[in-house]
């Protein structure tokens, strides 16, 4: 973070002082605004001309500031796009905006200059209504064809009970029937090549390969894949709209149901940026206890991929074995925060409660146990030779190609490139802890099972650490605005049981400003970027989620194979349909 | 007319026992994968679970008769029971013991191969008239594996025929009396048992229902008892494999005095039903086109290799 001002420096140097406002951010990422007319060339020059360029489009979202009552000094706009960019090389994020005027204001697409912008424009198009010009395909992404309104916006409803009782008219049928007909057209496929007839083949929402509510258009020669396009949104629960009703405390169990196989460590992701916001340190004791379960979850979602994935190609009997295996990690989660999949533990400034006593001996119990199966599966499944078969090869992108389509985690790390957020911007006390990046070269099926399997591995590594070296402290850290404070001390402390009575009724008030945390989840880079106005709920929500860019790259790493082995490309992609539609 | 009454009253023994076991190998086969996947499978109805069976065939008889509307309705009614006819029309020439047989006949060997043949139909017809994407697609990889696997399947089996000098089953027993065809033709038995696995579409070869890929296949629009005869098929399609193998290369019905002829049958059986079952308990799917290429670049090489070399050595020995 030293060249922090640095970069503003830079870029004022080249395009002149008048084009940037900058605004002072407490996550403490270089934020600017530029105009409009600016934009496409400020983001051309940062990814192409300038020297360590940002590379990656993390992510692009909009915020409506129509009703937004602290703006804290930045210019006056409707509504805002945001884009975060990271550079590798610098290790850093820029955040640009562009401020918007009018109710429907239109912005020129960047979706030329990343493949991945082509995703995000749609979804901004359909939660706020801006139009992106130039954009290829810009239609509605998550929300049906048919709905009215553009749900993020201030004055689209939040609740069922705001919208009037649903009815169901005659014409209104036939319009939503008539909007569900497949037209090849519709969805840019052509019917016909010069030599042959396509079979358009609709794989889900409801297919036993698809793990959930996820609708791919197969156009197909034969079994070839011509083209493949995801259709999205059946999973879409409106989370971020769902944050700004919410109070900063009762949105964490939202949070859980993001990543559904990350557990906690969504909770982390969220707390991250609250606490940011509110400039809470949290003790040593917590960080160690978020770490070690985070690892925990990170092991038992992959070991739901792992069986899975074997079981798309076949192979029947491993998941068995691997869901045997995370049901004891689930007992270990279930002594500790007395939940399973969703345990909604982790707390602003905290944790919910101290580890239970005799929590050493379930995780040491584990760890000893736990490598032998690992071994046993790695037998089973990575040295079949079926399996590499229907593997090796398949579905491959270089590292280029993931950059662009913005791939993180274990799919960037299968491509040779050794990134992961624990080690590059350590949050939560990872610095101190001891493990490898694994990595693998051909970035195909197999690497990115390779590196699954391994990060296993050091998951175990630094849940052994955790466990040997826990620290001793409170699991709470003492400040205003620890929800809810530490209990003890709202027996003795008349200040503590107003805050408490306070933060627990109404939640606690979070001060205005904006943060963003960026952490290593189960399936690459998770981000909340929190915009609090000041108020006891956030103004924004915006979750970024590693499984979105990942599906958006599904058809260009699909094409030309076969529908066997679109199976195997999605399951090497690990993705979840909650990650991917929130 | 007392020949007509023993022929009639052996094939009705064997039609019912055959139906039985097929039924209970459900069963088995259930409980096999879940010991082996460290659960307990059905154990519910009866001693060990064992009424599921019969459970499951009254639900499949009382379910609704359902053809869907856009299928073509003659050849969707037609389909199912091509399977199940062809594979009993198969078990007429295996010899479970001396005189425990319905039809010695002199080219029992091409029977067989000629009614396994006639299974495809099932397939290529259940999966057309389906007038279902997942169903054809099961459909065509299903006629392409089973007709490619079939010539394998043949080759395999000639030096067997070199050797006993018959295409008769019980003459091939027979022959077995000194040394099981096991020791002399492993490469031809190999390559009948992985051919024998593709004509039955079972894990790894089951292709033509990759439940993950194609949903369930060339059967996904059936449900009933149409889909009843698909699945009794299959199983009775194991059973008729795993009699085969016995037959020709491992001694039929032959073994040490102090058990009957059709218990060592039967066991011998047995013990590759469960090989079939282990199988689909730990090995994944290969893609159907490597299926092919390991078909037409490995296995057809070999059975034809295997033939010349039995060939040489049976004109050697005859000199």
């Amino acid at each position: 973070m030293d060249n922090h001002s640095g970069l503003a420096d830079e870029l004022t140097s080249r395009f002149g002082a008048s084009v940037f406002t900058q605004q002072l951010t407490v996550d403490e990422v270089t934020t600017l605004w530029v105009a409009k007319e600016n934009i496409s060339e400020v983001l051309k020059h940062l990814k192409h001309a300038i020297h360590h360029p940002f590379e990656l489009l993390y992510d692009l979202c909009a915020i409506d500031e129509r009703s937004r009552a602290k703006k804290n000094g930045s210019p006056s706009s409707d509504f805002t796009i945001v884009y975060h960019l990271l550079s590798f090389k610098r290790n850093i994020f820029i955040r640009l905006k562009v401020a918007l005027h009018g109710d429907y204001p239109s912005i020129p697409s960047v979706s030329s200059l990343w493949e991945n912008a082509n995703w995000y424009e749609r979804e901004v198009y359909d939660m706020f209504g801006i139009n992106f010009e130039g954009h290829p395909h810009l239609s509605r992404i998550l929300m049906p064809l048919t709905w009215e309104g553009h749900p993020l916006r201030k004055e689209h409803p939040a609740r069922a009970t705001e919208m009037g009782p649903f009815k169901l008219w005659d014409e209104k049928q036939d319009r939503e029937q008539d909007a569900l007909q497949f037209k090849p057209e519709d969805w840019g496929l052509k019917r016909h090549s010069e030599d042959a007839d396509f079979m358009f083949l609709n794989l889900g929402p409801q297919h036993p390969g698809t793990h959930g509510v996820l609708r791919i258009i197969l156009q197909l020669d034969g079994e070839d894949i011509v083209d493949a396009v995801p259709d999205i949104g059946f999973h879409h629960r409106g989370a971020e709209k769902m944050g700004e009703r919410q109070s900063w405390h009762t949105y964490i169990p939202y949070t859980d149901r993001v990543d559904y196989l990350g557990g906690v460590m969504n909770n982390l992701a969220y707390l991250l940026a609250v606490e940011k916001l509110a400039g809470i340190t949290v003790p040593e004791r917590v960080k160690v206890i978020r770490i070690m379960l985070c690892e925990l979850f990170r092991i038992a979602s992959h070991l739901v991929w792992y069986g899975t994935f074997a079981q798309d190609l076949g192979q029947l009997s491993p998941v068995f074995y691997m869901f045997t295996d995370r049901e004891k990690i689930f007992d270990i989660v279930e002594a500790i925060c007395g939940a399973r999949m969703h345990p909604n533990w982790f707390r602003i400034g905290g944790v919910a409660q101290d580890l239970p006593e005799g929590w050493d001996k379930l995780v040491a119990d584990f760890v000893a146990y736990f490598p032998k199966q690992l071994k046993e599966y790695h037998q089973m499944v990575m040295r079949n030779s079926i399996f590499k078969a229907r593997t090796v090869g398949i579905g491959i992108y270089t590292l280029e190609e993931a950059i662009e389509w913005g791939v993180t985690g274990p799919g960037l790390r299968a491509c040779g490139f050794e990134w992961d957020f624990r080690k590059k911007q350590p949050y939560s006390g990872y610095e101190n802890f001891e493990f490898d990046i694994p990595t693998a070269q051909n970035g195909d099926c197999y690497d990115r099972a390779r590196v699954r399997v391994a990060e296993m591995w050091q998951s175990l590594r630094i849940i052994d650490q955790c466990l040997k070296n826990m620290p001793e402290g409170n699991y709470k850290a003492d400040h205003p605005l620890t929800t809810p404070p530490l209990k003890k001390n709202t027996m003795q402390d008349i200040e503590t049981l107003i805050t408490h009575f306070l933060n627990v009724s109404w939640g606690p008030v979070i001060p205005a400003g904006e943060a963003m945390s960026c952490i290593e989840a189960t399936k690459g880079a998770n981000s909340y970027y929190l915009t609090s106005d000041g108020n006891t709920s956030p103004y924004r929500v915006r979750i970024r989620t590693p499984s979105f860019p990942h599906m958006q790259m599904l058809p260009y790493i699909s094409k030309g194979y076969t529908v066997a082995d679109l199976l195997s490309i999605l399951g090497s992609m690990d993705y979840v349909l909650a990650d991917i539609d929130r | 007319m007392s020949t007509m009454i023993q022929y009639v009253l052996m094939i009705v023994i064997v039609l019912l026992t055959l139906t039985t076991i097929a039924a209970w190998l459900i069963w088995l086969e259930r409980r096999m994968l879940a010991l082996w996947q460290d659960r307990y499978g059905p154990n519910r109805a009866g001693p060990f679970g064992l009424l599921i069976v019969v459970a499951d065939t009254i639900k499949l008889f009382f379910k609704e008769d359902w053809i869907p509307p856009f299928a073509d309705k003659t050849i969707f009614v037609i389909a199912p029971p091509i399977i199940g006819t062809t594979v009993l029309m198969s078990f007429v020439i295996i010899p479970f013991a001396p005189g425990i047989l319905i039809a010695d006949l002199n080219i029992g060997l091409l029977f067989f191969l000629a009614m396994s043949s006639l299974g495809v139909y099932s397939i290529v017809l259940g999966g057309w008239a389906s007038n279902n994407k997942y169903s054809l697609l099961g459909a065509l990889r299903g006629a392409s594996q089973m007709i490619s696997y079939e010539v394998f399947m043949g080759l395999s089996l000639m030096g067997v025929v070199m050797l006993s000098g018959s295409f008769r089953l019980t003459d091939i027993v027979i022959a077995q009396k000194g040394c099981w065809f096991i020791i002399t033709q492993p490469v031809g038995f190999v390559i009948f048992m992985i051919a024998g696995i593709a004509e039955t579409h079972r894990l790894p070869f089951d292709i033509p229902e990759a439940e993950s890929e194609l949903v369930a296949g060339f059967h996904s629009e059936y449900s009933g008892m149409k889909f009843g005869m698909f699945f009794i098929g299959e199983y009775m399609g194991i059973t008729l494999i795993s009699s085969m193998v016995v037959t020709l290369f491992f001694g039929g019905w032959l073994g040490p005095a102090f058990l009957p002829p059709l218990v060592w049958f039967t066991l011998k059986t047995f013990v590759f039903i469960l090989f079939f079952i282990l199988l689909r308990a730990s090995l994944p799917r290969p893609r159907y086109d490597q299926l092919m290429e390991y078909g037409w670049k490995i296995l057809l090489p070999v059975a034809l290799l295997n033939l010349i070399i039995t060939g040489g050595i049976v004109l050697m020995m005859n000199k």
